[in-house]
């Protein structure tokens, strides 16, 4: 085992944009690799979390699967940081939060264009829908929130640099942005 | 079926505006006397005033939406709204409430499809001494039993007229335990009046600074000082207000003050008139002493045949006064002076920026003295009897007395007054408390005392009260008034400014976690944080004092807090396991993995 | 008489009548604020423009300038409460920055940026608020509407017309358009109306405009609002007028 700070990632209700954003940091990579190893994650295909330093969560909370997630993460990382808009806030996808489920999956199996066999899925292996789309920290405690749709790989960095040096976190002015 | 005809609403409007008048000022009047005769306010109103008033249509719907005795949408021919305050619980409001709705065949907060009866909830009548009480179509009927609520249910299923109800349902007691400086010297014989006149406004002024009285509304604003700044204003208009708004819960004491010392009070308006050159006066009555209206009016009436109101008032050449009451319809936020006369001007009654203060640009953005019901009567009182007699009693720092409004858990609940300077402990023995775990002085925005603070002093300098005294005994859970205030200043925040607006809703949803046994330590921050945001950050006087409730039961009384919380240090802020009700519906599932479990870990270090 | 007072620590020149955000403003000192805009009477309602007086937090837009006044606008709690504050306005709202052709050139979104603000911290409401269309020209989204009344003020006393009201109280205040309808389309607005360039917010958006400039070049993109200043003075570049 390496003593090197454990890491894992994942992307609840999001669109994998925040871990696109984090890839971009390009030949830093390597520096990163360097500070952390890496636990569960979509880098590296590990399915399962174990006990871990850091924790970065991309995307809101929107089904039962993801509540499930979110909680194992939690357990098991000992900072857990809200990772760009979705996270934080709930993101694009709470736009359904102005309607109910109903008229969403109805929309989407029903009535939506080119549907072609008609039925909303009700197959036991689709985890459910919550009624709305929820940010992290309404289910878990949050660590650290980091804005961004996606959050550069500028800032991404300066988060990850300055917490594993054990530094306070701050910001620019240009890395800081909710959009 | 069907709603009123267009031309009955129209003729009714019609004859308001002629009765009432055609300013904007008068709208708000307007669309109570519409409410009160058709049981909502018809569209074709709101677009007749809007026509005859010079205000658009959403302003007068704006207006409705912001006031809680008025509707867009027709009420059923009862209208039926149990007060509830915590006192009105306390006392079992919500049986009866569900006693009611059971009895005619309907929910606890809707209108029976047939149009015949509406049930809902509203907040404090101002009836805590005699409690549990409601408002059907704005009369105040009291002491609630499970035999009038049997009797109401029969009544209002016969369709008998209020007129035909029984007379002592509306039968309102003063219930003066204790009688003080003011009101065992209250005889209603125009001395003070008299006394003006003869020695002229700037000795009655002089009286008034003598006797250092300061305002009973709570803020304790020097009463000479206030009419001096008015005086003293350049020439034009000026005008008074009674700021009879009594909406602090466990408050009464204007009722009584109104029902059985009119004259005084009036009497004080009349003096302030004089002193300060208004022609005009206003008192502001709110919603739920409507019933009184009549009874004003009678006195205003008698007072102008007797040349105490009027032209030439006693006969003297140039001293006119005319008051007229102006009803509120709703709204705790009303008795701030300042969306009070925003409301007066028939506005939503939102907090107006400060300075300039009231009594540099108030009604009609003309100087206007805002006094409290009970500071004109102790106003009446000194110049009648001087400065001296007045701060013979009280502190240095409070003269005279004060008159509380006591109830809760207590024998003998109603009127008080004290010398200032009294200790909260006399009051409680005086009342006949016993056990007593808690005491809410000043109202929901007041401070609550634990046992160990009750020989803590009603005054300025101590415990500065509106007159709220509402007492809690170890039988009772404090969270219950905990919740019951968290939710009253959710629903009487005006909206206009950030903190209040929000921050009292986030309030109300984390007082409602704690109290369904799912909140943590952190909600506990939470409710500290928001709490002290609010004290500094808020625009007026609601906003700021909204939190007091919860930051002193935190602090006093945490157990009530504690023995509620979930094991965990953080808890989800919304019901996990509910929040897939509507995809089990969708879905028809209801297998373990259609569910959340409560138990996963939600924190670092809780996973094995 | 020399009508000074100090603003964190600066002594600053006021002119009698002056509030502290008139007299900050005249130096060049910015203190962050969302419904205040000079060309209307102040408002006081979103309490972003927090000033410590004394032991006293005041709105900087309301409160008058004394002699020898000292105020500070830069303290932590200060900052902090004007977080909190702004973390309300985006809890209550439906503020999704990424899709909103205002982001960028948003002055709550630049004080938010101004003051740290990393997350909204508090539950969100989520209202449910639906978009309205109906005009040919102008958008409006209400969940983005904190209720600065701005548009309500200068419809009101600039363009005399009254077209914009808040109605109901507390959490449920909104935003309500005059017109036999309710919608914006069926009223007497126009592109032309004051009331169309004052939102603060994405709230009042005109159509067929909205990325004219890419995000990353847009007003607050790279640098803060207290040297940018107001979306007032930026009006033509955010509208898109010439």
């Amino acid at each position: 085992m390496s003593d090197k700070p454990r890491v894992a990632t994942v992307s609840l209700c999001g669109c994998f944009g925040c871990h696109m954003s984090l890839l971009d940091i390009d030949e830093r990579i390597l520096q990163l690799v360097q500070l952390v190893s890496f636990d569960r994650t979509p880098l590296t295909d590990i399915k399962t979390i174990g006990d871990c330093d850091l924790g970065l969560i991309e995307g809101g909370v929107a089904n039962a699967e993801n509540v499930e997630v979110l909680r194992e993460f939690r357990g098991h990382c000992k900072v857990l940081v809200a990772v760009g808009a979705c996270a934080v806030n709930g993101g694009i996808p709470t736009m359904r939060n102005q309607f109910s489920l109903r008229e969403c999956l109805d929309e989407s199996y029903v009535n939506g264009v080119g549907v072609y066999h008609p039925g909303i899925p009700t197959d036991a292996e689709i985890p459910l829908l919550l009624n709305q789309v929820h940010p992290i920290h309404e289910v878990v405690k949050v660590d650290y929130f980091i804005p961004g749709c996606p959050p550069s790989a500028d800032t991404l960095w300066t988060f990850l640099t300055e917490l594993l040096a054990g530094q306070p976190i701050a910001f620019p002015y240009t890395q800081i942005r909710y959009d | 079926m069907g709603g009123p005809q267009v031309s009955e609403v129209q003729g009714f409007v019609t004859e308001s505006l002629g009765r009432r008048g055609r300013v904007p000022e008068h709208l708000l009047q307007h669309l109570i006397a519409v409410q009160q005769r058709f049981g909502w306010v018809p569209p074709v109103a709101v677009e007749s005033l809007a026509a005859e008033l010079d205000v658009t249509r959403t302003q007068v719907r704006a207006a409705i939406a912001f006031y809680a005795f008025l509707h867009e949408r027709p009420r059923g021919d009862f209208d039926i709204l149990f007060s509830d305050n915590i006192t009105d619980r306390m006392l079992g409001n919500r049986h009866l409430l569900a006693r009611l709705a059971k009895q005619l065949g309907m929910g606890t907060h809707e209108t029976r499809a047939d149009g015949r009866v509406t049930l809902g909830l509203t907040s404090c009548t101002g009836m805590c001494d005699q409690g549990p009480a409601l408002l059907v179509n704005g009369r105040a009927v009291t002491g609630l039993t499970a035999e009038r609520i049997d009797r109401i249910a029969a009544l209002v299923g016969e369709c008998v007229p209020l007129e035909r109800w029984p007379g002592d349902y509306f039968r309102v007691e003063d219930n003066v335990r204790r009688r003080g400086l003011l009101l065992s010297n209250a005889d209603a014989d125009g001395a003070g009046l008299r006394k003006l006149v003869d020695q002229g406004p700037a000795a009655a002024l002089a009286e008034i600074e003598r006797s250092g009285l300061r305002g009973r509304g709570g803020a304790g604003f020097t009463t000479a000082l206030k009419w001096k700044f008015c005086r003293e204003a350049p020439e034009g208009d000026r005008y008074v207000v009674c700021n009879a708004d009594e909406g602090e819960p466990g408050t009464f004491k204007d009722r009584v003050l109104l029902t059985s010392y009119a004259d005084l009070v009036l009497e004080g308006m009349t003096i302030c008139a004089a002193v300060v050159g208004a022609r005009r006066g206003f008192i502001y009555l709110r919603g739920e002493y409507a019933y009184l209206l009549p009874h004003l009016e009678s006195v205003l009436a008698r007072r102008r045949a007797e040349g105490l109101l009027g032209e030439s008032i006693l006969g003297q050449a140039g001293f006119d006064f005319e008051i007229a009451v102006h009803l509120g319809a709703g709204a705790y936020i009303c008795g701030e002076e300042s969306a009070l006369i925003e409301s007066l001007e028939g506005k939503r009654g939102v907090t107006r920026k400060r300075p300039p203060f009231p009594v540099v640009s108030g009604y009609r953005d003309r100087p206007t003295v805002v006094n409290n019901v009970e500071t004109f009567l102790a106003a009446a009182r000194v110049v009648r009897w001087g400065g001296y007699w007045f701060r013979g009693e009280g502190t240095d720092q409070s003269a005279g007395s004060k008159i509380l409004s006591v109830s809760g858990d207590c024998a003998r609940p109603g009127i008080y007054e004290y010398p200032f300077g009294t200790p909260v402990r006399r009051v409680l023995i005086d009342c006949g408390a016993e056990r007593t775990q808690a005491v809410q002085v000043s109202g929901a925005a007041g401070t609550t005392l634990a046992p160990a603070e009750f020989d803590r002093l009603i005054a300025f300098e101590d415990l500065s009260t509106a007159g709220s005294f509402m007492v809690f005994d170890q039988s009772r859970d404090l969270l219950d008034m905990v919740q019951n205030f968290a939710a009253f200043f959710a629903h009487e925040s005006c909206g206009f400014c950030t903190p209040c607006r929000v921050g009292g809703a986030l309030l109300r949803n984390l007082v409602e976690k704690v109290a369904a046994g799912q909140a943590s330590e952190h909600d506990l921050a939470e409710l500290r944080q928001i709490g002290g945001v609010m004290r500094q950050t808020s625009y007026c006087g609601l906003g700021t004092t909204a939190p007091n409730h919860i930051l002193n039961t935190l602090d006093k009384f945490p157990d009530i807090y504690r023995r509620r919380l979930r094991s965990a240090d953080y808890t989800p802020s919304f019901d996990l396991d509910g929040a897939l009700s509507e995809a089990r519906a969708i879905a028809g599932r209801d297998d373990d993995a259609a569910h959340i479990p409560e138990t996963l870990p939600t924190t670092a270090g809780a996973a094995v | 008489m020399s009508n000074h007072f100090t603003l964190d620590g600066r002594q600053l020149p006021f002119v009698a009548g002056q509030t502290i955000m008139a007299a900050a403003q005249a130096a060049g000192v910015y203190i962050p604020h969302l419904c205040h805009n000079p060309d209307y009477a102040p408002h006081g309602s979103c309490r972003v423009c927090l000033v410590a007086v004394g032991r006293r937090q005041v709105s900087a837009c309301t409160t008058p300038v004394t002699e020898g006044m000292a105020v500070d606008s830069r303290c932590e709690s200060i900052q902090a409460n004007r977080r909190a504050v702004l973390q309300m306005l985006f809890a209550e709202g439906n503020h999704l920055c990424p899709a909103c052709e205002r982001s960028g050139n948003c002055q709550l979104q630049a004080v938010a940026y101004y003051t740290g603000m990393l997350a909204p911290h508090y539950p969100p409401f989520f209202p449910r608020r639906p978009v309205d269309a109906s005009h040919p020209d102008f958008i409006i989204d209400f969940g983005r509407c904190i209720l600065c009344e701005l548009c309500v003020r200068a419809s009101r006393d600039h363009d005399g017309k009254r077209v914009f009201a808040i109605s109901g109280r507390g959490l449920a205040s909104h935003l309500v358009i005059d017109s036999p309808s309710g919608l914006l389309g069926d009223s007497d607005f126009a592109a032309t109306d004051r009331a169309a360039h004052v939102c603060p917010t994405g709230a009042i958006l005109p159509k067929h405009k909205g990325f004219e400039h890419p995000i990353g070049e847009r007003l607050y993109d790279r640098e803060p609002i207290s040297k940018v200043g107001d979306l007032r003075a930026h009006e033509d570049e955010v509208d898109g007028n010439e």
